[in-house]
């Protein structure tokens, strides 16, 4: 995974598209919740969020 | 010593392929080991297979080459989601789950699939085209070519022109998505019903039968095509993030009406619809290997991508394009990505984690005829029939041959299983359904009773390379079955030219009626005793008897279900269909004399 993530780093500085990087971001941050809300103690507090 | 595997995989038709100090040892479609269809997941099946037939095991690979840029992939899936949000929602939310998963952690998805893989081994990535434009180059019996690439879609290039020269590849024009004649033909298959990224084969056979009407209308709305032979799609028809079909309520006004569901009834509408985007793709096809031609000033050309499987427009590439000479990767395909990035890592600079090895063109090419496959032996095969308590016999080679062409001239289907397997989506010969020819009803015999497939689909001959002018109109050799060339006049025979649509199917056009389609054409493959002996032997034999040296080649699969690999899956195949002999190596099987009157199947039908 930091090898994935340091080729996208190079790759978004290559290509200049910084942009990508709130939407990245944002896909991560709901994947972490969705992976969260099936397995952890925090589901009940995600559910709302979801 | 230098082994490099090259992989390609996720998409569709996944495939592995293997490289020896530049050599091509082995490839394989992974569909043929694991019988599911266009299979995409990573070809563990065909590694395997690739590694076993140079007796080498994971932990001797040197280095991994895939045929895409994953990162650069997902950024353009990214960018293409955003530019339409929020329409295609839905498509997101069921596309990104893939990409988080195996299809963009490559070193993840590579380290899961290839245990005992050693950690200093590099992984490299070639752009898709690149892979593409290798595996039309690298291996061609060229020197210096133009290459052109022409498929769907890689990471955004959809089509490339670029230039061979030595080990060196060039790129120096390239076409974006969205804006890809391979799509665009996709979207004219799935609207006629048929299965995108395998069904474009029904579509172009399914031509014939129509005339082109609509194609004024595709020209001025929906694809221009531009003198500098680039073109470009208008997005107003096109619905690309689409569950079902890639088109939209524009497109269906503009061609009369909704899409066509599978199974659907065929009509002349849909019959004049094939034919009208096959003229336009050919069109644009020419435009581009004019421009090719313009760019390089090269006399040779280097075909790949999935449209240089439109083997008609091939033969109008050959007939009316500028180049002296065109050769055409067999595995055209995205299976074939996995040969080209292979043989790229080879050539590729060191810099670049390649060998920076030098290249010298092979004559007739370095592909080893396609049959880069397993193969088994005649006591592998007599161990796997006997599992079935199968009654065969054990012949000698004239005695096989001399019965195969009796059996051949009688009318008899032949199932035809011999040495290694092909790569590439054509059986040319080794996983082979071969019949006669000169009959006029094999034809609908061996769609209905033995494929089970649609009757309009017309089927391939196969002839003696030293006799194919004779028969068919071809300016040069096709050993991959990847040229249509009309059959020679001396062997037409007048048709009522006012019959229209599938009535044309009945009519007895030529000398060689069963592979004669109602234009008078045929899809030919030429066969060369250096090329593969015994189907050359084979086609001697049946020469011998009846005077014709042509065959029926068709490839040994029912509909749904992938060519056959092992000789377990071709006698399954042999006793579900309606084949009447089956040989595997010098194995002879009749049908007659079989306990079985049906076997379950090991392959996942698909639908069409």
């Amino acid at each position: 995974m930091i090898r994935l993530l340091r080729e996208f780093l190079r790759f978004l500085r290559q290509e200049k598209k910084w942009w990508l990087v709130p939407l990245v971001v944002i896909l991560l941050l709901l994947g972490l919740a969705i992976l969260f809300s099936s397995s952890s103690a925090v589901a009940p507090f995600l559910y709302p969020f979801l | 010593m230098r082994r490099i595997l090259g992989i390609s995989a996720f998409y569709h038709d996944s495939a592995a392929a293997l490289v020896v100090d530049g050599r091509v040892v082995a490839a394989a479609q992974e569909e043929r080991f694991s019988r599911r269809k266009n299979d995409a997941r990573f070809p563990r099946r065909a590694i395997a297979a690739c590694l076993a037939q140079a007796g080498i095991g994971v932990g001797d690979i040197d280095a991994v080459a895939f045929h895409e840029k994953p990162i650069l992939k997902f950024s353009r899936t990214l960018e293409t989601f955003l530019a339409l949000a929020p329409h295609g929602m839905k498509a997101f939310a069921r596309t990104l789950p893939s990409w988080l998963g195996e299809k963009l952690d490559l070193h993840k998805a590579l380290a899961a699939g290839l245990p005992g893989l050693r950690p200093d081994v590099a992984h490299l990535f070639t752009s898709h085209h690149e892979a593409h434009a290798a595996s039309a180059f690298l291996p061609s019996p060229f020197e210096r070519a133009a290459i052109l690439t022409v498929d769907g879609v890689g990471e955004w290039a959809t089509t490339v022109i670029a230039r061979g020269d030595g080990a060196r590849i060039e790129p120096l024009e390239e076409l974006r998505f969205p804006h890809s004649l391979g799509l665009l033909y996709s979207a004219f298959t799935a609207y006629c019903g048929f299965r995108v990224n395998s069904g474009e084969y029904k579509l172009m056979g399914l031509a014939p039968y129509g005339e082109p009407v609509f194609a004024d209308r595709i020209r001025d709305q929906v694809v221009e095509l531009r003198p500098d032979g680039s073109f470009r799609l208008d997005l107003s028809c096109f619905d690309l993030l689409a569950d079902d079909y890639l088109t939209n309520d524009r497109f269906h006004r503009l061609f009369g009406g909704p899409p066509r569901p599978p199974e659907g009834s065929l009509d002349q509408r849909h019959m004049d619809l094939a034919r009208s985007i096959q003229v336009v793709t050919e069109e644009a096809l020419l435009g581009l290997v004019r421009r090719a031609h313009e760019r390089t000033g090269e006399r040779n050309l280097c075909l790949a991508g999935g449209v240089a499987l439109n083997c008609v427009a091939n033969g109008r590439i050959l007939r009316e394009g500028p180049f002296d000479r065109i050769w055409i990767q067999p595995a055209a395909g995205d299976a074939g990505g996995a040969l080209g990035a292979a043989l790229a890592a080879w050539h590729a600079s060191t810099e670049r984690g390649g060998a920076g090895a030098p290249r010298s063109a092979t004559q007739p090419d370095a592909m080893s005829s396609a049959l880069l496959g397993p193969a088994w032996t005649d006591d592998d095969a007599a161990a796997a029939l006997q599992v079935h308590k199968a009654r065969f016999s054990r012949l000698d080679d004239a005695d096989l041959l001399g019965r195969t062409a009796t059996a051949l001239d009688s009318g008899k289907v032949v199932g035809w299983v011999q040495g290694r397997m092909e790569f590439g989506p054509r059986a040319l010969g080794n996983r082979s359904i071969l019949g006669d020819p000169r009959s006029p009803a094999m034809q609908s015999v061996m769609n209905l009773k033995v494929k089970f497939r649609e009757s309009f689909r017309p089927f391939a001959p196969v002839v003696l390379a030293e006799r194919a002018h004779e028969f068919f109109d071809l300016a040069a050799p096709s050993p991959y079955m990847l040229l249509v060339a009309q059959v020679a006049e001396s062997q037409r025979l007048p048709v009522d030219p006012t019959a229209t649509g599938l009535a044309r199917l009945k009519q007895l056009r030529s000398t060689l009626p069963a592979v004669t389609h109602v234009d008078g054409s045929a899809r030919v493959q030429t066969v060369t005793a250096e090329a593969n002996p015994r189907l050359h032997a084979l086609l001697r034999a049946f020469e011998s008897r009846t005077g014709c040296p042509v065959l029926i080649n068709t490839s040994f699969n029912v509909r749904g279900e992938p060519v056959v690999a092992s000789p377990d899956d071709a006698y399954r195949c042999f006793i579900n269909s309606g084949i009447d002999i089956l040989v595997v190596g010098n194995l002879w099987l009749e049908r007659s004399e079989q306990p079985h009157a049906s076997l379950p199947g090991t392959f996942e039908a698909l639908p069409d």
